[in-house]
């Protein structure tokens, strides 16, 4: 894998606008990148799944697929979710950043990441974190990088961490439920989505506590269903988890949305985006540190111009 | 300026009885619990967000670098103050109050200066705790978790403290306030939030902390197994780990420790035993049950003479009380220590604790572990009376060697303590010059002259060779 990082890295170099391209699910977030930009591709395969330290190193242009697949082999799963998992790859899912419906209980992505190996604009191999579950050895430069759309740093390779596949996970459908109610009263549930009239649970764990669960907190008024229902629309909007309680009355229940209770993720087309604004925009001294952190990390402008992680809560391209 | 218009301006930015400039106050803010020694100029102790941003631009205006400081339990030498003239340090500790709490949403705000275990206890009833629990929880404040990242026994299910943070409002180097983060999942913008938390007080100085509040579990289990040997011990770590089984805690005390901490808190731990495992297992009740059984099965596979479940309350709080009070028992055997924190991959536990036994014993030093064993985070504790001849060049040379091992058995050099004074020149033996460069990009953008608490974490340059004994002129591990 080290030739296969040198010549990523080569092929990066130092000069010119360059973007790394993936599975391009998700190529028009934060903006298109400018004419003119040479796209390159990252190493792809797994380099090496350590089950008894729950790790897995991979390079960065392999898909969730193979991903899965490779780490599934010794019981264990990455935290990882896209809607085409054929497709998107670990790098580009990263450099967005944005995880799936699973977030309740898997947490965001950028907690899976333990270590990434990226190119500087200048050409030159950086690595930051460690192969390690826990690490606080100099500055999370993983945790700016994730989502931050390749504008930094071209990450090459990456280790993440893996979790023990749990003995289940089954989903359940109801309507009428307060969903807010069902949520506070599962004990850390995987997932429960919304779309202001349908409630539905994603439990994971051991078999016995969820049948617990479905007998004790969800009740009759849920019955199992085979998987979690389809993204609503490409679109997303983040809201704090309370003010989901508002989206039937501002986003109204015929426009498609689906939101994430206890997280505050609402997935959606743009007919239902455009009732969610965003929540307020960071103020100026936080736009202040990205341009002296960009200023830094990618003097010339080279990496991904035409894009900017200002533009992702705009929802462009989405 | 001279340090008395400097007292005076701080005097008129905060109130004259809460800035510090006499020789005893300054001896103690010299250092954190590192004993690794700075001199500080000052020592104010601000009320608001306001009063430390007005200390810091007075601090801009005097050419002086600054230090935040929380409770200073620190170990790395984060809080102790440098510089090419003498900081002030900004003390949190009266910012303590709990702002907000929002059982809805699961979070609270809280300053700086809220002590740990005081927030986990004030939300219990609402069934909520703060998840980070580091063997300070006592004394250590929410914004030295944020600065260090701080871990604890529980984080190996849970998480370290940037998985319990949401939102931080922030003081930077020019005084400006900026909040990083936010109450929703996806803030718009780079994580600065991530970048932040385990920044060890050099890219500003948290005012207010939005910290995610977790369920207490409705039902826990900590099983207690003791074994004759070191190996066997180890192995089991790796065992249950192996079987797809992550405890909420997975603990080891070798014989050294467990004999000083049963004489000293009479927990009920084994004093025969050559090491002891306490793992905690939580959840519901069916799944923490079978759960029960495996680890159970695992430890016996492994050797353990003997598995207790703790039959209560009671008898948990006493292990853990145990476990966690292991620093001050220490002290029954000599009275100075130098505890370290590495991180080694966990299949490599049982010949690196070889290898480490061996450095202490073939330089007839005293050394116990006490560590997170779960995931790999090593607690070698030295233990010493600095008075004997010969012997602190003694430890600093164990120290050296432990670094060394556990880097070359594919760890690194900090599990939750951090980088400070104490590691900064082994910087080098993990990361390349760029690498290191890099991550001075992120300190630069945010301090762009050095102000925030200087001379940590990133070596200082010239020749590097990951030498730890080099400290600066005074300081001393």
């Amino acid at each position: 894998m080290k030739d296969a990082l040198r010549s990523f890295a080569d092929q990066i170099g130092s000069e010119g606008p360059v973007a790394v391209a993936g599975g391009k699910t998700h190529w028009g977030v934060g903006g298109w990148p400018a004419t003119g930009t040479k796209e390159v591709a990252a190493p792809v395969g797994v380099v090496a799944h350590e089950p008894a330290e729950m790790i897995v190193r991979v390079g960065a242009g392999t898909t969730l697929e193979e991903l899965r697949s490779t780490v599934e082999e010794g019981g264990q799963f990455v935290a990882l979710e896209a809607d085409d998992p054929s497709k998107a790859t670990v790098g580009g899912v990263l450099a967005v950043g944005l995880g799936g419906y699973r977030r309740l209980g898997w947490g965001p992505v950028r907690d899976s990441v333990l270590e990434m190996t990226s190119v500087t604009a200048g050409g030159e191999v950086l690595r930051s974190g460690a192969p390690l579950v826990k690490n606080v050895t100099g500055y999370d430069l993983c945790r700016l990088f994730v989502g931050s759309l390749g504008t930094l740093a071209l990450t090459g390779e990456v280790v993440l961490r893996c979790r023990p596949i749990p003995e289940a996970e089954t989903w359940w459908v109801g309507e009428g439920a307060d969903p807010f109610a069902v949520a506070a009263g599962l004990y850390r549930p995987l997932s429960v989505l919304w779309n202001g009239i349908h409630t539905w649970v994603g439990l994971a764990g051991y078999r016995v506590d969820i049948e617990d669960q479905a007998r004790t907190v969800l009740g009759r008024a849920f019955r199992p269903a085979e998987r979690p229902p389809p993204l609503p629309g490409r679109l997303r909007r983040s809201l704090t988890p309370r003010d989901l309680r508002a989206l039937p009355s501002t986003a109204g229940v015929d426009r498609p949305w689906l939101a994430q209770v206890g997280v505050g993720v609402v997935h959606c087309g743009e007919a239902a985006a455009e009732r969610i604004g965003p929540v307020g925009p960071p103020s100026s001294g936080v736009w202040d540190l990205h341009r002296a952190l960009k200023e830094r990390f990618d003097p010339a402008g080279r990496l991904n111009p035409g894009r900017s992680v200002s533009g992702v809560a705009a929802g462009a391209g989405v | 300026m001279t340090t008395a218009a400097l007292v005076r301006d701080l005097g008129v930015a905060l109130a004259p009885d809460r800035v510090r400039a006499g020789a005893l106050e300054l001896a103690l803010y010299e250092r954190d619990a590192s004993m690794l020694t700075g001199q500080a100029s000052v020592v104010c102790f601000p009320t608001s967000a306001g009063e430390v941003s007005a200390a810091v631009r007075v601090c801009r205006d005097h050419g002086r670098p600054f230090v935040p400081r929380g409770s200073g339990t620190g170990l790395a030498g984060g809080a102790t103050p440098l510089g090419q003239v003498a900081p002030v340090v900004i003390v949190t500790t009266k910012m303590n109050k709990i702002l907000e709490v929002d059982s809805e949403q699961r979070f609270a705000w809280v300053e700086p200066g809220v002590l740990n275990l005081d927030l986990s206890t004030a939300v219990a009833h609402l069934g909520l705790h703060f998840a980070p629990d580091p063997s300070s929880q006592q004394s250590c404040s929410v914004g030295g978790n944020v600065a260090n990242n701080s871990g604890g026994p529980h984080c190996l299910l849970y998480g370290v403290t940037s998985a319990h943070v949401l939102a931080m409002e922030v003081v930077l180097a020019d005084g400006s306030v900026v909040v990083l983060g936010g109450i929703d999942p996806e803030p718009e913008g780079l994580d600065l939030r991530g970048a932040f938390v385990g920044s060890e007080g050099t890219m500003g100085i948290a005012t207010r902390i939005a910290v995610r509040l977790t369920p207490l579990p409705p039902c826990v289990a900590t099983l207690l197994a003791d074994f004759s040997t070191i190996h066997d011990a180890a192995a089991a770590v790796t065992g249950v780990i192996a079987a797809g089984i992550i405890p909420a805690a997975l603990e080891m005390m070798d014989a050294t420790i467990v004999e000083v901490v049963e004489a000293y808190v009479h927990a009920g731990f084994p004093t025969d035993a050559a090491a002891v495992l306490l793992v905690e297992v939580d959840g519901l009740r069916g799944g923490v049950d079978v759960c029960t059984s495996d680890v159970e099965a695992i430890l016996k596979a492994h050797g353990a003479r003997e598995v207790r479940v703790a039959a209560d309350a009671a008898e948990r709080a006493a292990w853990w009380k145990g476990r966690k009070s292991a620093f001050g028992a220490i002290a029954r055997i000599a009275p100075n220590y130098y505890l370290h924190d590495c991180v080694i991959p966990r299949t490599r536990l049982v010949d690196v604790l070889d290898e480490v036994g061996r450095i202490a014993s073939s330089r007839d030093l005293v050394l116990g572990n006490v560590f997170h064993a779960g995931d790999g985070n090593l607690h070698p504790l030295i233990v010493f009376d600095r008075r004997a001849p010969g012997v602190l060049e003694k430890v600093h040379e164990a120290g050296r060697k432990i670094i060394e091992t556990c880097v070359a058995a594919g760890g690194s050099l900090s599990g939750e303590h951090g980088i400070g004074i104490e590691k900064r020149e082994a910087m080098d033996l993990v990361f390349t010059e760029v690498d290191l460069e890099a991550q001075k990009w992120l300190r630069d953008a945010f301090d762009p002259e050095g102000r925030c608490n200087p001379e940590k974490i990133l070596p200082r340059g010239g020749s590097r060779c990951g030498d730890i004994s080099s400290l600066p002129p005074g300081a001393w591990v």
